[in-house]
Formats: structure tokens, C-alpha cells, sequence
């Protein structure tokens, strides 16, 4: 036993089962979800429902594949030889992985340190506050999306208040956490100068954030919201152009940010 | 041989100040290179843009391919049968050459070289709308014997029917076999003299032998090889070059070289026509010039660059059918370059810069086909360079240097796509590909053909059942494998022994050591059809549906099954299987000139052709769809992005396979990164863990499906468009139409 107990993860220590968590896939993924060539468990369930959502399919947690944490492991080892010479490491993504906070401990303390990847954790912040202190410890990185400054437009976006988001954000920043900030650029939407520029100060403001992702809006998920029988209601919006990017960027860069 | 001091006078100018010593006593320019490159550690801040002459030269060229597209070929001469000396001089514009030399007397003009079969220059003829010359038919139908018609009379009915059933497709014996590289920097560094003396002295010593049929040929082969050099030397001469002596200049070390190179593809109309690693020996004339103050960087750039525009209109006279198999008028140009030495220097000079600066000098093309020996110990400055080409161009390629030093040395070079050989001491008999797809389906249906009802193999009976038993299959299938191999071989060596025979490669031989080492370079395509249909039955359940023959027609997958391409054991064990298991049937067999046998796992862009000729199969492909190219997994089936894919075909073991494994990626360039600097950062990574996953082949393309979509409606913008298929590149708009489409329908690897 004494073994077992040296060896054995926060989650696993205490139920003394495996623990398990409902995900909806895996992926290998270059450029996207963190730095470098990274293993990417997606799980299933958000709280959060948003307009642009590319991947509506992992709303609903009960949609997702039942898996063991064993098993994420045991799927990304067999990437570490070649995450370790391409560099890159492994992200927690969603759906919300807070929704599932000792499945995605679990998963990001083996992660870290059975198999020595670099870890990143992306998420909204809205359940930010379910993030233990040691789970955090186990996060090298954090992809933190801000989807507005706005109240109100935060409300529309996501059909959630952002307050939370902030409070996480600040958070980790007293933590002195890695992040990456990341905004969706949409049109007649979230691209007010005046929202863009409250994201850009609050960031700013925080000292952690080492840069910023200003992502376009595009409707590469408008056929996953047919095939659910959802509304896509930004259909019509139009992606930004080069242009318009440029200008979100601009507005980070003023509040000496790095913005890409 | 020891240097005289005459020698040394002669050589005196050209090699003064160069090191060493081995090189100077015998052959041997691995050594001179060794002992005299300079290898370049920084980054491309010292590259040279395009001269006003290069770009007015390469202008005129590009004027005139829309023409040549269109109509096929741009012209040919019917007359002349083409020797090293056959043609007056040509020039693109004699005025703005530096490098002068082509194939015939004028630039796309292609010449007929009927010693590979005569069907085949007529046939060609005709498609392009040319009557053949009625004399030089009747010499090559009546008095002189081609290839072609040698090993058509040595075929078996059994190898004819497996030729007209399409379970071997492919096979060189009615056009030139490519594949070997002449070691073309002799020329230069020898000059031409010196090598006719060294193989006067061969012959010499074959003369001390007993007449036994290989010392009888080996005399006469080397004699053609003298010949050869002198006929070199004529058509040098022709144009106004004395090349007996050493080259003394880097203008002239690259002149010499391009002349060899042009000499074999004067001669012979092979399927590959590679260059070999020549950048780090070009580099030694070209920096002692620089440090003698005798060029600038923008003059050595202009020389490699107008040497690259003559390797990119090399072209050769072959049939529809021909083009349907290697599509876009591939010549395989293969240059090598970069991989460590064996000190552990790194194989990089400024000039393997130069030859990648071509791609934006000249832009985009598929020829030369420029193959990167890629090491995680390379300089940071070539990686970020490399990749930074294969992004803006997606006209690179990739091949694992950590696995082919140890087996061939580090003056190693690829012929065609992955075939790698060590330069002047390796050659190969290339041997196209079988289907392994169709053999499971013959494994079935018990040697009857699955779209005919014709029995084309005796002695195997049908599956019954109405599922088909994993088991069961498995040991059919390695029957049936076992029967195949055998054939195979078979017809390799009837088509080697007349390629000898009938279509020496008098001049690439010639730039060979007397002694080498051959190959005999198998090759397997729908591979990862049969590992996933093997999968389906061994994990699904497979219902066979059959004509009221008995024949099996289709199949019905009742449950999942996991697919090749997913870093996933259950399936990915299977495709290894295959290759280790064919590898082990067609070592059984003896081979022509005691060859060693190896096989790749590679498909041009016959996988279409080969999907075409090839029945439903029992991973749920219908009929006629296309394989996958090269060792890729299926289309669509490889659920987890391109890495995932890339390590299921990692670890096809190149033990088995040592002809090349060829992968091919298309990644649009959101998932590389979303900076410029990032995608190369993270590309370099991507072939670092590739490799070091023992990956051993990546083609590379870093593209949108809509800029690809938006060349088939309006080809006119897009003449440079080159895209990677399995192992070469093509000019997009070439392609035909079926391919252009399987191009577009492969995986693209984006972002969501």
C-alpha cells in the first residue's frame, strides 16, 4: 500500500478508483491549442452556449464517451517521444474542462507528471472558481478566452455573466500563471473599438498574459449546428477582414500587449 | 593509381588549393568533398535575389508552357534516335546562357529513344499527332531489337495475365527503368580523360579473368561505358567546351556536371532521372571563386540558377497511358541534399541555400525534385529555411537522414521519389509496384479476378462462407502473397536482364565503380486498403455478397473497425505485417545479377489507376474509388490529424521496406501556426518528432483546398502551382482531371 499511496494522483489517492470523465475526442493538433505539436482531450459538457461556437457538439456532457483517466494516458504517451523532440506538450480543452475539475486534474497532474508534457488548460473562466489551487499547479499554461468586455454582449455571446471570467483571471494572476488571452474577432458583434480596448486594458492591467490570440470569426461549425437541430443565428455575419483584424490587434499592441 | 607528375600539372589550376589526398590517387569524391566543403551554419541573410538575365531566361520558357500543355508535348524530332551526340547544338537564348546544353537542338523539343521499345515511341508519337519516321521504324521493328520486344519474349503467360489484370501495373518494360544516378561530379572534378583511363584499367583487369557470361558482359558493358565518356566529351565539345580536363571554375565545375547529367538524359528515357548530392561539391568551386574575389554571391547564385532552369525543361517522349500512371510529366529530377556526415559535420553549404532559393528566383516548380536528408542535429538556420520554402512552395520533401546514414553512408542520394543509394557505388533495378489490395481480393475469390471472373492465378480455391473468418483469410492471403512475389520476381529479373541487354545506361555506368552494389527495388501499393480490410474482418464482421458466379462482388461491414492511420496498434499492426510478410515472399526468390532485394511502399500517383483496376473491397472502398497514395492511410479514416496518421506509417518497419515508405501531407496553414515565424517554428518540430519517431518519407504540402479548387476553374493563374503528390512534386494544372479531384478529396489536415 505504501507504494500505491507514494505513487498515486490527488483524484485517485482519495476515491481509490479510476477516475473517470465523459469526452468527447482526441486529437493532435500544431499551432492551435498552445504552443508546438500538442495532445488535445476534448471533453464534452460547457455551460456556456455561444453564438460562434465551432463545436456545438461538445455542449452536453452526457453526448461525450465515458473514459478513464488511464486511458487519456495511455493515449498521449504514445505521443510523448514525438512531442518531446517536435516540442509542444499537451492542452485540456472542451466543451468546459472545469465542468469535470477531478477528471481534468487528474488528467493534467498525470499528464505533467508521468509523462513530463508541457500542460495547458483552455478554458472560458466561467468556472474558474472550481480550479483548486492544486489543479493549477499542475497547468503550466492557461488559454484563457475573454469573448468581451461588454456585459451585455458577454450575456448575448455566451448566455452567461462574465464576472466569474474576470475574477479567475485575476486569479491567476496573482498566481503568476502563463496565460494566453484569447478573443473571437466577430463582426456587429464583439468588434466595438470600445469593447476590444476594455478587453485590452483589463489584460493589460494583469501582468501575466504574454499574449494575445485575436482569432476571426469563421462558420466552419455551421454544419455541426444543422445536423443538432440548432439555430446558428450568425449565419449571415460575415468573417473579419485582414483589415479588421489588424485594427483588433492594434488595440491590444497599444496596451503593450503581443498580439497575434 | 598513384599521380603522376604529368597528372599534376594537368590538374595543377584546377585543383589548386583544394585538400586532401585519397581523392587524388582514385576516384573518390566523396573524399574531395569531405576534405574540402565548407559547411554554413547561418541563415539565408546572404542569398541573392534573381538577375534581369536569369528572369528574361526563365520568361521565355514560361511563355511557351501553356502551349506545351496544351497540345502535350511543344515538339519532337522523329528522325533522329537520340544518342549523346545526336543533336546539333541548342540554347534557350544563346545570348543569355551561362549554362548551355539541351537534350535536342531547341529548348521542349523531346527526342524519341527507341531502345526502350519501339510501341511505345510510336505510340506517342501518334497521341500527339506525329507519324513515326518510316526508316527509323523499320530499323527499330527489323534490324536493331529493343527491350520492349526482349522481354516480351521472355514473359511467361501467367506474368501477362498478371500485367493485363492490373494486380502488377507499372512495370518498366516497355520504357527506360530510371533509377540510376550517375555519379555526374566526376566529370568535374576528374574530368573526362581521367575517367576513360580508369576504366581502360577496369577493363584491363576484367581482361585477367576467366571468360565466364558475367566477366564477358562486364567487359563489354565497361567498353560501352568508354564509349560513352568519348561520345561525352564530342558533345561537349559541340558546344564549344574542352571537359577532358578538370573543371577549373565554379562556372565550369557546374557546366561539366550539367553536361554528364545531360549526356544520360540525351540517351535515355528513364522513369527517374535523379542528379544525386551535388551542392556541397559545387560549393567548393564556388567559395574558392568567392574568396578569390572572382564571383560575387549574386554570380553564383545566377550559375545555380540557370543550371536549375535546364534540370526543370528536361523532358522525355512518353505515352498517355504512361502519363496516366506518373501523372504531370515527371523526370524525377531528385537533387539531395543536407543530412549530417559522419564526422558529424553537417551536410550544408551555402549552395544547398542556393538550390532552395531557386524556389523563389524562379518560383514554385516540381523539377528539380529537391529532397531534404532532414536531422534533428541540422543547423537552425537550414531548418528554419527549409521549412520556410516547404510552406511558401509546398515543393520539398523530407527523408529521414538518421535512418538512411547508417545504412548507406552519408554520400548518399535519392533516386525518384525514396529510393536512397549510396552516389556511384549503389544502383537499382526499379521494379514499380503490385497491389497487395487485389491480392486480398484473389486470396478470396481463389485466383479469380474480382472485376473479369477471369482465373488468372491455378491452383487456389475460393472462401466459402457467407463472413469471412479473419483466420482463415489470413492464411489464404499469405498464400496468395507468396504466389505473387514469386511472379514478381520473376518478371524482374526477365525485364532486367533485357534492360542490360537491349538499353544499357551506357553513360550513368560509366560514372559508376566497377564493382557496385544493385538492387532489385520491389514495390507495393494499397496497402492501407488491405490492412484495413483485414482490420474490418478481423474486428468487425464481414459479409461477402457474390455474383451468381460464385465470385465475390462486394461486402457488407456490420459493426466498426479501427483504421490504419490512427496511432492505433490493433490496425496499424496489420499494414506492418503486410510489408515484413511480402518482404520475406520476395526475398525467397533469386534474383538478376544476385540484386538484393528490397521493395518500397510508394504509388506515384498510380493509386488512382490502381483504385480503378481494382473490384470493392472488404474495408468498405467501392469499386474503382482511388487507393490512398504511398503508404498514407485511407482518405477520411485517419480521425486524429495528420500526426497521428504520420506515426501509424512510422512505424512500418524500414528494415522491411528499404526502397522508401512515402507519406504525403496536406496541411492548411491555420494548423501550422498563426504567425509566419510560428508555422516554421512548429513545421521544423513536426519533422523533428517525425523522425524521431523513426518516420522515414513526409511530402509536404502547406495549402488551402480553396486556392486548389480555384486552379481547376482558372488554371491560366496559376502556372506555377506545384503541389507534393507521393514522392514528387507536380505542376497542378498537368494533372488530369481525376487526379486533381483525388488531390482535393485526400484529407486536408486544417483547424477548426
Amino acid at each position: 500500500m505504501t507504494s500505491l499511496l507514494e505513487t498515486a494522483t490527488p483524484a485517485a489517492a482519495v476515491t481509490r478508483r479510476p477516475v473517470t470523465g465523459s469526452i468527447h475526442s482526441w486529437d493532435l493538433s500544431t499551432g492551435v491549442d498552445g504552443p508546438g505539436t500538442r495532445f488535445v482531450t476534448f471533453l464534452s459538457g460547457c455551460p456556456l452556449t455561444c453564438l460562434y461556437c465551432h463545436n456545438p457538439d461538445t455542449w452536453r456532457m452526457r453526448d461525450g464517451k465515458r473514459t478513464t483517466a488511464d486511458d487519456v494516458i495511455a493515449e498521449a504517451a504514445k505521443y510523448t517521444r514525438f512531442i518531446s523532440a517536435a516540442g509542444g506538450g499537451a492542452t485540456v480543452s472542451g466543451g468546459e474542462p472545469l465542468l469535470q475539475p477531478v477528471f481534468t486534474g487528474e488528467v493534467l497532474h498525470r499528464l505533467k507528471h508521468e509523462l513530463g508534457l508541457h500542460t495547458a488548460l483552455d478554458t472560458s473562466g466561467f468556472l474558474g472558481v472550481r480550479a483548486t489551487d492544486a489543479l493549477l499547479r499542475d497547468v503550466d499554461l492557461v488559454l484563457l478566452d475573454i469573448k468581451s468586455w461588454d456585459r451585455e454582449t458577454y450575456k448575448k455571446v455566451t448566455g452567461r455573466p462574465l464576472r466569474p471570467t474576470l475574477d479567475f483571471a485575476r486569479r491567476l494572476a496573482d498566481l503568476g500563471k502563463d496565460v494566453w488571452v484569447r478573443f473571437v474577432l466577430v463582426p456587429g458583434l464583439t468588434d466595438d473599438p470600445e469593447n476590444i480596448e476594455g478587453v485590452a486594458r483589463f489584460v493589460a492591467s494583469l501582468g501575466n498574459v504574454s499574449r494575445v490570440d485575436v482569432l476571426p470569426f469563421h462558420k466552419l461549425g455551421e454544419a455541426k449546428w444543422d445536423a443538432l437541430g440548432k439555430d446558428f443565428t450568425l449565419r449571415g455575419t460575415p468573417s473579419p477582414t485582414p483589415g479588421q483584424v489588424a485594427a483588433a490587434k492594434e488595440i491590444f499592441a497599444a496596451q503593450g500587449l503581443t498580439a497575434v | 593509381m598513384t599521380a603522376t607528375p604529368a597528372e599534376t600539372t594537368v590538374h595543377g589550376e584546377a585543383w589548386d588549393g583544394f585538400k586532401g589526398g585519397l581523392w587524388r590517387d582514385a576516384i573518390d569524391v566523396r573524399d574531395f568533398v569531405q576534405q574540402n566543403y565548407t559547411p554554413y551554419e547561418g541563415d539565408d541573410s546572404f542569398l541573392a535575389g534573381a538577375t534581369e538575365r536569369t528572369t528574361q531566361v526563365w520568361q521565355k520558357l514560361l511563355s511557351m508552357f501553356p502551349a506545351e500543355n496544351e497540345r502535350g508535348i511543344h515538339d519532337v524530332d522523329v528522325k533522329t534516335p537520340s544518342r549523346i551526340d545526336a543533336f546539333r547544338p541548342g540554347y534557350i537564348d544563346a545570348g543569355r546562357d551561362l549554362i548551355v546544353g539541351l537534350q535536342t537542338d531547341a529548348p521542349l523539343k523531346r527526342a524519341i529513344m527507341p531502345n526502350g521499345g519501339w510501341r511505345m515511341v510510336e505510340g506517342a508519337l501518334n497521341a500527339y499527332g506525329y507519324e513515326a519516321d518510316p526508316e527509323v521504324k523499320e530499323v527499330y521493328t527489323h534490324l536493331r531489337k529493343t527491350h520492349n520486344e526482349g522481354v516480351f519474349d521472355a514473359y511467361t503467360p501467367e506474368i501477362r495475365a498478371c500485367r493485363s489484370s492490373g494486380i502488377i501495373t507499372g512495370l518498366p518494360d516497355a520504357y527506360g527503368r530510371g533509377r540510376i544516378i550517375g555519379d555526374y561530379r566526376r566529370v568535374a572534378l576528374y574530368g573526362v580523360d581521367r575517367l576513360i583511363a580508369a576504366k581502360e584499367a577496369d577493363k584491363e583487369l576484367l581482361g585477367q579473368e576467366w571468360a565466364t557470361e558475367d566477366i564477358i558482359r562486364a567487359r563489354e558493358e565497361t567498353s560501352e561505358q568508354i564509349k560513352a565518356l568519348g561520345e561525352l566529351k564530342a558533345m561537349a565539345m559541340s558546344y564549344g567546351y574542352d571537359i577532358s580536363a578538370p573543371a577549373a571554375t565554379g562556372r565550369e565545375a557546374v557546366q561539366w556536371l550539367y553536361f554528364a547529367y545531360l549526356a544520360a538524359v540525351k540517351e535515355q528515357n528513364g522513369a527517374a532521372m535523379s542528379i544525386g548530392r551535388i551542392d556541397n561539391f559545387l560549393d567548393v568551386y564556388l567559395q574558392r571563386d568567392i574568396e578569390s574575389g572572382r564571383i560575387t554571391e549574386a554570380e553564383a547564385q545566377e550559375f545555380i540558377d540557370d543550371f536549375v532552369i535546364k534540370l526543370r525543361i528536361v523532358r522525355f517522349l512518353r505515352t498517355p497511358e504512361y502519363n496516366e500512371l506518373y501523372s504531370g510529366d515527371p523526370t524525377w529530377v531528385t537533387w539531395s541534399m543536407a543530412g549530417i556526415g559522419e564526422d558529424g559535420r553537417p551536410l550544408v553549404s551555402r549552395t544547398t541555400f542556393r538550390a532552395l532559393q531557386t524556389l523563389y528566383n524562379l518560383g514554385p516548380a516540381p523539377e528539380p525534385n529537391l529532397t531534404v536528408f532532414w536531422s534533428r542535429e541540422l543547423p537552425r538556420g537550414f531548418k528554419d529555411f527549409a521549412a520556410k520554402v516547404a510552406i511558401d512552395t509546398s515543393a520539398i520533401q523530407f527523408e529521414s537522414d538518421d535512418l538512411m546514414r547508417p545504412k548507406y553512408g552519408d554520400d548518399t542520394a535519392i533516386a525518384c521519389c525514396v529510393s536512397a543509394m549510396a552516389v556511384g557505388k549503389q544502383m537499382q533495378f526499379f521494379g514499380a509496384r503490385v497491389n497487395v489490395a487485389k491480392a486480398l481480393l484473389y486470396a478470396i475469390n481463389g485466383g479469380r479476378d474480382e472485376k473479369t471472373g477471369k482465373r488468372v492465378v491455378e491452383g487456389f480455391e475460393p472462401i466459402e462462407g457467407d463472413y469471412l473468418d479473419y483466420d482463415t483469410v489470413a492464411e489464404r492471403y499469405d498464400a496468395m502473397l507468396g504466389w505473387l512475389g514469386k511472379t514478381y520476381v520473376h518478371a524482374l529479373n526477365v525485364i532486367h536482364y533485357m534492360h542490360d541487354k537491349y538499353a544499357y545506361e551506357r553513360v550513368e555506368m560509366a560514372l559508376h565503380d566497377r564493382e557496385i552494389l544493385r538492387t532489385m527495388a520491389c514495390g507495393i501499393a494499397g496497402l492501407s486498403v488491405a490492412a484495413d480490410s483485414l482490420s474490418a474482418i478481423k474486428h468487425a464482421k464481414v459479409k461477402v455478397i457474390r455474383d451468381e458466379t460464385g465470385l465475390a462482388v462486394d461486402y457488407e461491414i456490420e459493426g466498426d473497425y479501427p483504421a490504419y492511420g490512427n496511432n492505433d496498434e490493433r490496425a496499424d499492426f496489420i499494414a506492418r505485417r503486410i510489408v515484413s510478410d511480402f518482404m520475406g515472399k520476395i526475398r525467397q526468390h533469386p534474383t538478376y545479377r544476385n540484386a538484393v532485394h528490397t521493395q518500397s511502399v510508394l504509388t506515384i500517383t498510380s493509386n488512382v489507376v490502381y483504385g480503378k483496376k481494382t473490384g470493392n473491397t472488404p474495408d468498405g472502398r467501392r469499386a474503382g474509388e482511388p487507393f490512398a497514395p504511398g503508404a498514407n492511410p485511407m482518405n477520411g479514416r485517419d480521425e486524429h490529424g495528420y500526426i497521428a496518421s504520420a506515426l501509424s506509417v512510422a512505424k512500418l518497419d524500414y528494415d522491411d521496406a528499404e526502397d522508401g515508405i512515402s507519406l504525403t501531407n496536406t496541411i492548411t496553414p491555420d494548423a501550422l501556426g498563426r504567425t509566419p515565424g510560428e508555422r516554421i517554428q512548429n513545421l521544423s518540430g513536426v519533422l523533428d518528432g517525425f523522425m524521431a519517431s523513426d518516420g522515414f518519407h513526409m511530402n509536404v504540402n502547406v495549402l488551402d483546398k480553396a486556392t486548389l479548387q480555384d486552379a481547376m476553374e482558372h488554371p491560366e493563374n496559376y502556372p506555377q502551382l506545384t503541389i507534393r503528390v507521393s514522392g514528387y512534386a507536380v505542376n497542378f494544372i498537368r494533372l488530369t482531371r481525376d487526379q486533381q479531384l483525388d488531390v482535393i478529396n485526400r484529407t486536408f489536415h486544417g483547424s477548426l
